[in-house]
């Protein structure tokens, strides 16, 4: 723990902090349909896209009409990408002729991008064309984190909005979302990364002499632009196998640190966007504050425990799976920020983390993806726990539990348990299966308690759409490729729809005046019974599968032992 | 069914502009404003085992490229806990973690100064050369933090490799 360590930690804090009024305003800004200071350009393009899509961007949708696009829409772009795959090697921009995808695998894959997941049960470099990476892949990147942020746009719609039964547009939403935040953003950290030396070509690879004489071919491609997107929309899908620990995708320490940067300036952002629309911005920075406060106790245990001697393999710091010019700090802060938002990018091999910090990187997931989170999907989840603290603060005092003075009634609180429990299903059932088929166990790659953690981080990353993996573990099989891609769907899916529909029951309710007897969601009690929602309701569904992995490992390493 | 018909057309519309247009762009910046592309071997590790030359961290993939890879062990596996018995047989009894541990892209190309200097009487024995001279070559090729704060300091071995070559 080096001052320079802890001069980093705090720079990081700071831009985030300064960042997330800056671009919550703006972000408002392109969720109200306001002209921007990008209008002058993109408005022309913006009104181009409408046409040529054939949609009528000022017609309000329903819930119901609101959510069936969304999952139409969603549905195509999986349903093109499987195809676009399967059949690579026919398309263009295949320097390396890579063959065509078996259908398991591009399921698998076209789902996990589809999803925000961003699993990746392949490497870049051996499996993907140029084509396949960017007019597939990197397209998701783009849609999904658009789709995550115009469905927490229009849950707040629902959630403020003083009359009516609509909750905004979902084509004006996913373009405005897709042409002014996230197309700009990219474009700059791109530039900047290439600068920084990430390849950005359609050249083929290249073949170097080393100096003894062998030959090394180097992995090339249009890197650069797929990568800025892959952090700032949290999607996590690495160009190149092992993702940002290769030197090509983060060279640098400053190309380390804006991708850190990249994962939560959407996510934070978006608070303030929620108080700016809610008319109070404390509504905005009390979530802020409940997600920071986990985020830092979750990085503070995570560095801690690197920083450990480990009595069963004699290091006393964990430098496997590390890469020297991050170090231990930057990765484990790295780790924790990727798994805090559902964002799944690497700079370590998680496998080979201590067993706590990978702990902290299951929990973060386990939690539902809330602290801070994937774009949109970080706070609709918050806004989910948010209805939860306030039904169960209602229920101990004895009050009609309301929000943004709207009421909270049984069936917001129905769609919200489904919302909270979905991702849950999916993780225990799934793992429990996984860990009792011998086709579930045949492909792991570690022994005992951390094989265990292997099989439940993978369902865990799948269902909380993180994308993230102790990637020993085998994947690539019919097993875990189609079980994974059921985890990918439904833990999208089944908590995009109750949102929705929690935005259209909402919708239409009156808001009365805060009085007396107003449960307050704001200030530090709020944060500290939202923070103890999160972790009662996401936290303990977990705790005895948590005891068979990390924590019995946690054990079996202070005791010296090793398997 | 207009749903569906709308899906199809903004979702081509989308992928030309992010999927074809915005790459390109990105494209056409980076060869304007940073036309080099060769020096992005540099970033790579090679497997480098000869004893007048600096290894690089050990490689679970062997220095592979495509793909490149870790060994994913986790903290209490008896595997790697015999890596690095054999790394030690290897580097010696004295190396640094770094050196007995692999690391995460299979391709790190840097070492820590530390672990750079502590192969130096190695080279320095095999190429006759003055201790101290090898020593000042790592500290010469150190980077320190980026813009001063950012990351670790390091050495790229390659880039430590042809400085030896050249100075004889």
């Amino acid at each position: 723990m080096k001052p320079h360590d802890w001069i980093q930690i705090l720079l990081y804090l700071a831009a985030l902090v300064t960042l997330t009024p800056v671009l919550g305003a703006f972000m408002h800004r392109v969720f109200s349909s306001e002209r921007t200071f990008l209008s002058p350009v993109l408005g022309p393009v913006e009104r181009l896209i409408y046409k040529l899509g054939g949609v009528d961007a000022k017609r309000e949708m329903r819930w119901t009409h609101y959510a069936a696009a969304v999952l139409v829409f969603n549905l195509a772009g999986c349903a093109l990408t499987l195809v676009q795959l399967m059949t690579q090697a026919w398309l263009p921009l295949n320097p390396e002729h890579l063959p065509n995808l078996p259908f398991g695998l591009a399921l698998n894959t076209a789902v996990s991008f589809m999803t925000n997941t961003n699993w990746q049960a392949y490497s870049g470099e051996n499996t993907m064309s140029y084509f396949s990476q960017m007019a597939g892949l990197a397209v998701h990147n783009f849609t999904s984190a658009a789709t995550g942020i115009a469905v927490v746009i229009a849950l707040i719609r629902g959630l403020t909005r003083r009359s009516g039964t609509s909750i905004g547009n979902f084509w004006a939403d996913l373009v405005r979302c897709t042409l002014y935040i996230l197309l700009p953003i990219s474009l700059l950290l791109a530039v900047v990364f290439v600068q920084q030396g990430v390849p950005q070509t359609f050249d083929s690879y290249a073949t170097v002499k080393t100096l003894e004489g062998a030959d090394q071919v180097i992995p090339l491609g249009p890197a650069a632009s797929q990568i800025s997107i892959k952090q700032l929309g949290t999607n996590g899908g690495g160009f190149y196998g092992v993702n940002s620990a290769h030197p090509f995708e983060n060279p640098t320490p400053l190309t380390n640190f804006l991708e850190m940067l990249a994962i939560f300036m959407i996510p934070a952002g978006l608070t303030f966007t929620l108080g700016l629309m809610t008319g109070d911005r404390r509504q905005g920075w009390t979530i802020f504050g409940a997600m920071l406060t986990l985020f830092l106790v979750g990085f503070a245990l995570s560095w801690w425990a690197e920083m450990q001697p480990n009595p069963a393999t004699g290091l006393v710091s964990n430098m496997e799976g590390k890469e020297v010019r991050l170090g231990i700090m930057n990765s484990t802060l790295f780790s924790t920020i990727t798994t805090d938002a559902s964002c799944g990018a690497v700079n370590a091999m998680h496998d080979s983390l201590t067993p706590i910090a990978g702990g902290v990187a299951l929990v973060n997931m386990l939690l539902g993806e809330v602290i801070f989170g994937g774009v949109g999907a970080g706070l609709y989840g918050m806004l989910v726990f948010v209805i939860l603290t306030v039904f169960i603060a209602g229920l101990m005092v004895g009050r009609t539990p309301e929000y943004l003075g709207k009421k909270i009634e049984a069936r917001e609180v129905k769609w919200a348990v489904v919302a909270a429990l979905a991702p849950c299903v999916c993780i225990l059932i799934g793992t429990a299966i996984a860990a009792s088929v011998p086709v579930g166990s045949a492909t792991i790659n570690n022994q005992g308690a951390h094989s265990f953690s292997e099989i439940l981080y993978a369902f865990t990353s799948a269902a909380a759409n993180n994308g993230s993996a102790f990637a020993g573990i085998g994947v690539n099989n019919d097993f875990y490729n189609y079980a994974l891609a059921i985890c990918m769907f439904l833990g999208r899916f089944a908590i995009i729809v109750p949102v929705l529909a929690i935005a259209g029951s909402m919708v239409g309710k009156k808001i009365a005046p805060p009085s007396s007897g107003t449960f307050p969601t704001t200030g530090l009690t709020f944060v500290a019974l939202l923070i103890a929602v999160v972790l009662i309701v996401g936290g303990l569904n977990f705790f005895p599968a948590l005891s068979l992995g990390p924590i019995v490992d946690h054990l079996l390493m202070l005791s010296g032992r090793a398997l | 069914m207009k749903t569906i018909l709308q899906s199809l057309r903004v979702l081509l519309v989308l992928t030309v502009l992010t999927g074809i247009a915005y790459p390109l762009v990105v494209t056409g910046i980076a060869r304007i404003a940073f036309h080099d592309p060769s020096h992005h071997s540099a970033l790579l590790a090679q497997k480098t085992e000869s004893p007048p030359y600096f290894w690089p961290r050990p490689s679970a993939s062997d220095y592979a490229t495509i793909p490149s890879g870790a060994s994913n062990k986790g903290p209490t596996s008896a595997d790697l806990v015999k890596s690095i018995a054999e790394r030690r047989e290897k580097f010696g009894k004295d190396a640094p973690d770094e050196l007995l541990t692999a690391s995460g892209s299979g391709l790190d190309p840097h070492l820590s100064p530390a672990a750079a200097k502590y192969q130096a009487p190695r080279i320095a024995a095999e190429r006759k050369l003055a201790l101290e001279k090898v020593v000042a070559l790592v500290d010469q090729l150190t980077e320190g933090p980026q813009l001063g704060f950012l990351g670790e300091p390091r050495v790229n071995v390659l880039a430590l490799n042809l400085a030896l070559d050249a100075a004889k």
